[in-house]
C-alpha cells in the first residue's frame, strides 16, 4: 500500500476513494447476502403470528408463543426430536472412527497405485446425491427383488426375508451404516493430511527402541492426529441438532416414520402435508427452535474447542 | 504451559499420495502389506459393488429382477430401459434442463465467490471485519425453511428455473476455500502490477485468477456437483413437470418404487402416470444421473483434496 502513496502524492487518501473498485466487487455478493440470506430473516417473525398467507406479515395477528406451546406438545415433535437426536448419536458411534481407522490403513499402504485408486473409489460416495443413493438402498436392500436378501437366501444363511426398510430398528441401522458408507472415504482427508504432518523422525525414533507397526500407530500415529480428532469431534456433536433433509427424506417411508422422521422432515410436513399447503407459523416455530438450539451447540462446541487451544471454526 | 496452536492445513503443493517411507528399499510386498491391500480392497469393494448391482439391473430384463436373479452381472441382457430413457421425452428435456441449470448457478456462483473473497484477503479494506462477519453468520444462523420459501415466493421466483439458480448462488464455505488461497499468494505480487499502473480488477484478473487455477477448479467441481445433485429446493419451489430437475423427477421415480412396498399409503404426488414411467426406467436414470460426475471426478481429484484441507483452517 505504500507504492500506491507514493505514486498518488504525499497526501493521505481517503480509504474509501482509493479502494472503490474493492467496493464495487462487494456489491453483487453483499447484495445477495441481503436478499437471499437476511431478508429471510425477517420472516421469522411468522413463528410469533397466526400466519395467514393473504394478510401476509404484516397482517397477521400475533399471537407470542402459542405456536410453539402448540407444537411441542405434539407427540411427533418429540418423536421428530428424539430422532434427530438418537439418529446422530448412532452416526457419530458408528461412524467417527470409521475414517480414522481407514486413514491410518491407507497411509501404511505402500503400493502407491493401488492406494491412489482405492481413495479415487472410497471418496466417491460423497459425490452421489442422496436420491441416487437412496434408489440405490431400495434396490439393493428391497425384501423381494434386493440382492442382499437373495444373495443371503441363496448361500442359505436366512430362511424368510430381513425386512431391512418397513422394520424400525433395522432401518434406523440400515440409515446409520448408509451414513458411514458414505462419508468414510471423504472423512479420511483431514486425517491423512494431519498424519502427513507427523515428523517422520518420531517414526524412525520408535522404530529404533523396537516399537512394532501397531506400537508405532498407537504410540506416534494416533497422538499426532489427537489435535485433528478432538476437533472434529467437537464439531461433530455441535452438529446433533442438524440432520440434512435429503437423507431421512429419501430413505424414509410412512412405515418407519415414527423410528425415521427428523426434524427437517417433520418441518416439511408441517408445511406441506401431503404436497397441499399446511401451516406455515408452526413449522417456522419448528425450524426456529432448531436453529437456536443449534446455534448455542455451534457455539460451545467452537467455545470448548478454544478452550482447548485448539483452532475453532472462528 | 502453552500449547502450540494447531492448524489442520499443510503445504497446498505437498502430495499426501507420495510414498511416505524415504530410504527404504525392501520389497514392499510383506505379509502385513498384503493383508492390509487385502482389507481396504474389500473396503473399496463396498464403494463399487453398489454401482455394479445398479449397472447389472439395468442391463437386465424386468422378469430376471423380479424373480430376484441380478446380483452383478446382467441377467437376459437387454438395453430396453435405457432405450426407454431416451425415448421418454419428459427425461431427455430435464436431463438439458438440468445441464443448464447446473452450467448458470456454478458461473454465478463462481463469480460472486471469486468477488466476495478477492477483497476480503486485503488487509487495508475498511470495514473487512463487518463484511466477513456478515457472511460468517450466515453459516450459523438462517431465517429456516419457511421464511426463505416465503422470500422466494415474494420475489416471485416460484416455479421459475431462478429458483433453483438464485437462492444458493454463495456458498460461505466455499468463499473461505477461496479466501484462504487468495490469501497463499504473495502481496509482493500485487504491488508488482501496483507500480505497472494496473487496478484491482486488473490485478483480480490478471494475477491472482491465473494463479488460482486449481482452487477455481475445485470449487467449480463443488458447486457443480451440489447443483447436480440437489433436489430439496426444486420439492420446494417447483411444481411445473417442465421445470423440475433430474434430481426430483429421480425422487418422484424412487417414492414410487418405496409405496409399491406398501401400496396402501402412496404418498401424494407420486403416483401418477408419468411417475410410473420413470419408475420402470429407475435403474437407467440413476446410472445416468450418476454418469456425468463419473466422468468429471478424476479429473479434479487431485486437486480437491488441497482445497478441503484449506478449508478447514477458519475463515
Amino acid at each position: 500500500m505504500s507504492t500506491r502513496a507514493i505514486k498518488s502524492a504525499p497526501k493521505k487518501q481517503n480509504p474509501f476513494l482509493r479502494d472503490w473498485r474493492l467496493y464495487l466487487m462487494l456489491v453483487l455478493p453483499i447484495a445477495f447476502y441481503i436478499i437471499f440470506c437476511y431478508k429471510p430473516m425477517t420472516g421469522i417473525v411468522i413463528a410469533f403470528q397466526n400466519y395467514n398467507m393473504k394478510k401476509g406479515m404484516t397482517g397477521s395477528e400475533w399471537v407470542g408463543l402459542a405456536n410453539f406451546e402448540f407444537v411441542m406438545s405434539q407427540k411427533s415433535f418429540s418423536t421428530a426430536l428424539g430422532n434427530t437426536l438418537l439418529l446422530n448419536v448412532m452416526g457419530l458411534v458408528a461412524g467417527f472412527p470409521v475414517p480414522i481407522i481407514l486413514a491410518i490403513l491407507l497411509n501404511e499402504i505402500r503400493a502407491t497405485g493401488f492406494k491412489r485408486v482405492s481413495q479415487t473409489i472410497l471418496y466417491l460416495p460423497h459425490f452421489l446425491s442422496w436420491i441416487i443413493i437412496g434408489g440405490m438402498v431400495l434396490a439393493i436392500f428391497s425384501p423381494t427383488t434386493g440382492v442382499v436378501n437373495s444373495l443371503l437366501m441363496k448361500w442359505g444363511w436366512i430362511d424368510s426375508n430381513i425386512p431391512f426398510l418397513t422394520d424400525g430398528w433395522n432401518w434406523r441401522i440400515l440409515y446409520t451404516l448408509v451414513g458411514v458408507w458414505q462419508s468414510m472415504g471423504w472423512g479420511t482427508i483431514l486425517y491423512l493430511s494431519a498424519i502427513t504432518g507427523i515428523n517422520m523422525e518420531l517414526f524412525e525414533a520408535a522404530k529404533i527402541d523396537g516399537a512394532n507397526k501397531l506400537q508405532q500407530i498407537w504410540h506416534v500415529t494416533l497422538p499426532g492426529i489427537r489435535g485433528t480428532i478432538v476437533i472434529l469431534l467437537i464439531l461433530n456433536i455441535g452438529q446433533m441438532m442438524n440432520i440434512s433433509f435429503d437423507k431421512p427424506q429419501v430413505l424414509g417411508n410412512p412405515k418407519i416414520q415414527e423410528f425415521g422422521d427428523v426434524l427437517s422432515t417433520y418441518v416439511y410436513r408441517v408445511a406441506f402435508p401431503n404436497g397441499s399447503v399446511g401451516n406455515f407459523a408452526r413449522s417456522t416455530a419448528i425450524g426456529l427452535f432448531q436453529s437456536v438450539v443449534g446455534l448455542i451447540l455451534i457455539t460451545s462446541a467452537n467455545f470448548v474447542t478454544n478452550r482447548l487451544g485448539e483452532e475453532g471454526i472462528w | 504451559m502453552k500449547r502450540e496452536k494447531k492448524v489442520l492445513v499443510y503445504d497446498v503443493n505437498h502430495n499426501p499420495f507420495k510414498e511416505v517411507v524415504p530410504g527404504d528399499h525392501r520389497s514392499i510386498w510383506t505379509p502385513g502389506q498384503v493383508i492390509l491391500v487385502i482389507v481396504v480392497l474389500l473396503i473399496s469393494l463396498t464403494c463399487l459393488l453398489p454401482f455394479i448391482n445398479i449397472i447389472a439391473l439395468s442391463l437386465s430384463s424386468k422378469s430376471a429382477i423380479l424373480r430376484s436373479e441380478v446380483t452383478f452381472w446382467p441377467v437376459e441382457f437387454t438395453t430396453a430401459t435405457y432405450e426407454m430413457l431416451f425415448n421418454n421425452k419428459d427425461m431427455v428435456n430435464s436431463l438439458f434442463y438440468t445441464i443448464e441449470v447446473t452450467v448458470i448457478y456454478t458461473v454465478f456462483a463462481m463469480i460472486l465467490t471469486i468477488l466476495m473473497a478477492y477483497p476480503l484477503t486485503k488487509k487495508r479494506l475498511k470495514g473487512r471485519t463487518f463484511f466477513s462477519f456478515l457472511a460468517l453468520f450466515t453459516m450459523y444462523f438462517s431465517g429456516g425453511t419457511i421464511p426463505i420459501y416465503l422470500n422466494i415466493k415474494e420475489l416471485g421466483l416460484l416455479n421459475t428455473m431462478w429458483a433453483l439458480i438464485l437462492p444458493g448462488m454463495l456458498s460461505t464455505y466455499n468463499m473461505i476455500i477461496m479466501k484462504s488461497f487468495f490469501a497463499t499468494i504473495p502481496e509482493s505480487l500485487e504491488e508488482a502490477a501496483t507500480i505497472d499502473g494496473a487496478n484491482d480488477f486488473q490485478i483480480l484478473i490478471r494475477v491472482y485468477l491465473p494463479l488460482s487455477l486449481a482452487s477455481i477448479a475445485t470449487l467449480t467441481l463443488f458447486y457443480a456437483v451440489g447443483k447436480w445433485n440437489s433436489f430439496q429446493d426444486a420439492l420446494y419451489y417447483i411444481n411445473d413437470r417442465n421445470l423440475q430437475p433430474l434430481q426430483l423427477k429421480l425422487y418422484y421415480a424412487i417414492k414410487g418404487a418405496q409405496n409399491a412396498i406398501d401400496p396402501s399409503e402412496a404418498a401424494a404426488g407420486s403416483t401418477t402416470a408419468a411417475n410410473d414411467a420413470a419408475e420402470s426406467i429407475k435403474y437407467a436414470t440413476i446410472i445416468f444421473a450418476t454418469l456425468p460426475i463419473l466422468v468429471v471426478y478424476p479429473f479434479v481429484q487431485r486437486y480437491f483434496v488441497s482445497g478441503v484441507t484449506i478449508g478447514a483452517v477458519k475463515g
